[in-house]
């Protein structure tokens, strides 16, 4: 590891000019630079529609056991090849390697998962660990040998798009829209045995088919990534976009289809920068990007992001108090919160001293008799649907019709005046 | 005679199994080397509520999983009106125990119901018009067409159960097999379920739930099935659920008070 990264090390820095990096994201940057950009972000969304899948499955961090498990077959693929009189480099050669003892490794993993006592997290953890550790000794013997020095493989461990041939961007580019079709054919089992999959079976999806090209579908995704990603962050572009996108929306297919878009720009910007910084590892940059993605995403997302959630909750808060504060009005008691006060003030619902003023004592006596109906409705096995919807603060007369409300008031009696 | 007597046998038992919409012969399930059900013989009649009853742990649910190949059996045959079961399963419908699903999947209540059609619709074709308004009526069954676009995790306990049960619905199956659909439901919802239930029988449809409400047995269910680990009793709950039989499924662990309660008279 250690002489694989001071290889990097001894890269000259280059500056990113502004320019330059708005020419790569429009795809201005010369024909090699635009296809390995536009491969990266196909393999961008690829990533995030299938890592969907594998969040909604929980078994994210199988995509970190199957990536680190490539390394030893990239390895051995480079060694064969060189022994055999071919280029060391050839990245289909690469790829076939790395897809073998990825299968492997995820083979054993499902095994030892299934087959003894281990749990999952520590089946991944000993393949992880394991292969990853053999793959950087071969690194390391492959340092030793003479075509090694030009290698290149350290590429593989965090992505690199230099010296990227039009064949191979080409290669990535199919694979990422290979993904993309598959994944439109499974869609189905694959959410429902990801949901419930005691009922997708017994509605006849076989789940250790629907597993396993789920699996494969991530292992392909894993293999055609590593050249750009790097197979140390390629967990990162499967993960991340899913669980930014499911801060967006409460429906599983938005989520894939937000996913996928999520991990497309993350790709996009990063094989962008990485064109214009050749040096710079193109995973780091990607990666970032999709954190930024989903740091915004947990702060601003509609719905579920942070801010929002605070603002809906200080919101209903404030509705609790006032309606709190208009019922103590109602029934003549005084307000004790200084809360509730500052807020009924504010409304012009009552004076500094607690008394209500007539627009106050007005809305009460509503509030009051708000109240009263949905104490009734709520006791109306008959109105059961309606009731669920009681929050506290939502009006009875946006829930009821017109008619179940006089039934309602019927029963509670006429109104009674408030006293100010 | 005894020739005679045994092909008698031989010729019920086919008609046995030709009748019945769930008939197990000789199922044994086992994790590691303890059984959980073992060599249980059941003839599920058609068109009736059939409620199974036992202790916990007496191997109800992994009876019905097991059935349906959710697990895999050591031994036993499952059959629907005489066929494998695993040729039949689109005549099936099941209804998981709720702690099962994710409940904060992001799913909307309209799309668990449509996965109850995925048999219809298969790999890629798509929802018709009159299978999103057949989705609709089988919620409106359990009085839950308002909360159609709610995410699930946003429902009640009993609220969800409701779902389950009208995804079910939406399979439109001649055999429902419930595990233990009443767990944990409030009143309303229970209320509900049983009417639905009912409702499936008066269709000529077969319900087995399981099911761990002793007295409610008698009022709810037509026959019962005594289970524990090995079957104790079966049959219609006037003959099947005596106190004599719970008294063998639940041992000691039924005060004779809640047996007596429960029991049938007789």
């Amino acid at each position: 590891m250690v002489a694989v990264l001071a290889l990097r090390a001894s890269t000259r820095p280059q500056s990113a000019g502004n320019p330059m990096f708005f020419q790569a994201l429009t795809f201005q940057l010369g024909y090699n630079a635009t296809l390995v950009t536009f491969g990266a972000t196909l393999l961008g969304i690829a990533a995030g529609v299938t890592g969907s899948f594998l969040f909604f499955r929980k078994r994210a961090l199988v995509s970190d056991a199957i990536s680190h498990a490539t390394l030893p077959g990239i390895a051995l693929a480079f060694i064969v090849m060189v022994s055999l009189g071919f280029d060391g480099r050839n990245l289909p050669g690469l790829l076939a390697g790395s897809a073998l003892s990825a299968a492997t490794g995820l083979f054993a993993v499902q095994w030892l998962a299934s087959r003894t006592r281990l749990t999952e997290d520590a089946a991944i953890g000993a393949v992880l660990s394991v292969f990853f550790g053999f793959g950087i000794v071969l690194l390391t013997v492959i340092q030793t040998m003479s075509s090694g020095q030009q290698a290149g493989l350290e590429g593989f461990l965090l992505g690199s798009t230099a010296g990227m041939l039009y064949a191979d961007a080409v290669l990535i580019a199919g694979g990422g829209a290979l993904a993309l079709l598959l994944v439109a054919i499974f869609r189905r089992p694959m959410m429902m045995a990801s949901f419930d999959p005691e009922f997708a079976r017994a509605s006849g999806i076989n789940l250790d088919r629907t597993d396993l090209i789920m699996m494969g579908l991530v292992m392909g995704v894993t293999v055609v990534g590593l050249k750009i990603v790097g197979l140390i962050l390629i967990v990162a572009l499967l993960i991340i976009p899913p669980v930014a996108a499911r801060f967006w929306s409460d429906r599983a297919d938005r989520v894939v289809l937000i996913a996928g878009a999520l991990g497309g720009l993350s790709a996009w910007i990063g094989a962008s920068g990485s064109a214009v910084a050749p040096n710079l590892p193109t995973g780091p940059i990607i990666v970032l990007t999709a954190f930024a993605i989903f740091a915004a995403s947990l702060l601003f997302a509609p719905g579920r992001g942070l801010l929002i959630s605070a603002l809906n909750h200080r919101k209903f808060q404030r509705g609790v108090h006032i309606r709190q504060g208009l019922v103590s009005l109602a029934q003549g008691q005084a307000i004790y919160e200084p809360l509730t006060l500052r807020l009924l003030q504010a409304q012009g619902l009552a004076r500094a001293d607690g008394v209500a003023t007539e627009d106050g004592v007005a809305r009460a006596s509503r509030v009051l008799r708000d109240e009263k109906r949905w104490e009734t409705a709520r006791g109306d096995p008959a109105l059961e649907m309606a009731a669920a919807r009681y929050d506290g603060l939502t009006q009875i007369e946006d829930v009821l019709t017109r008619d179940q409300i006089d039934h309602l008031d019927a029963r509670i009696g006429p109104p009674r005046g408030v006293t100010p | 005679m005894l020739q005679i007597a045994n092909s008698e046998n031989v010729l019920a038992e086919a008609q046995n199994l030709r009748e019945s919409p769930f008939a197990i012969r000789g199922l044994t399930v086992s994790y590691d080397q303890k059984p959980a059900v073992f060599s249980v013989d059941v003839t599920i009649e058609a068109g009736k509520m059939t409620a199974i009853v036992g202790p916990n742990g007496a191997g109800k649910s992994t009876l019905l999983k097991a059935a349906l190949g959710i697990i895999k059996p050591l031994s036993g045959q499952v059959t629907l009106m005489g066929r494998p079961v695993a040729q039949e399963m689109h005549r099936i419908a099941y209804v998981p125990q709720r702690a099962s699903v994710d409940w904060d999947f992001p799913v909307r209540v309209i799309d668990v119901i449509e996965m109850g059609m995925f048999r219809k619709t298969g790999l890629l074709g798509r929802l018709s018009r009159a299978d999103r308004a057949h989705a609709m009526s089988c919620l409106g069954r359990v009085g839950m067409t308002d909360f159609a676009n709610r995410q699930i995790g946003q429902l009640s306990g009993g609220q969800q159960q409701r779902v389950f049960l009208a995804r079910a619905l939406a399979q439109n199956a001649d055999l429902y097999l419930l595990d233990e659909p009443f767990a944990g439901v409030d009143a309303a919802t229970e209320k509900a379920i049983i009417t639905v239930l009912k409702s499936l029988r008066a269709e000529g449809r077969t319900v087995v739930a399981v099911h761990h409400d002793l007295t409610t047995v008698p009022e709810y269910f037509d026959n019962v099935l005594l289970l524990n680990v090995r079957k104790i009793a079966e049959g219609p709950v006037a003959t099947a659920f005596t106190e004599e039989n719970l008294q063998a499924a639940y041992g000691g662990r039924l005060g004779t008070a809640r047996l007596n309660a429960a029991a049938v008279s007789g």
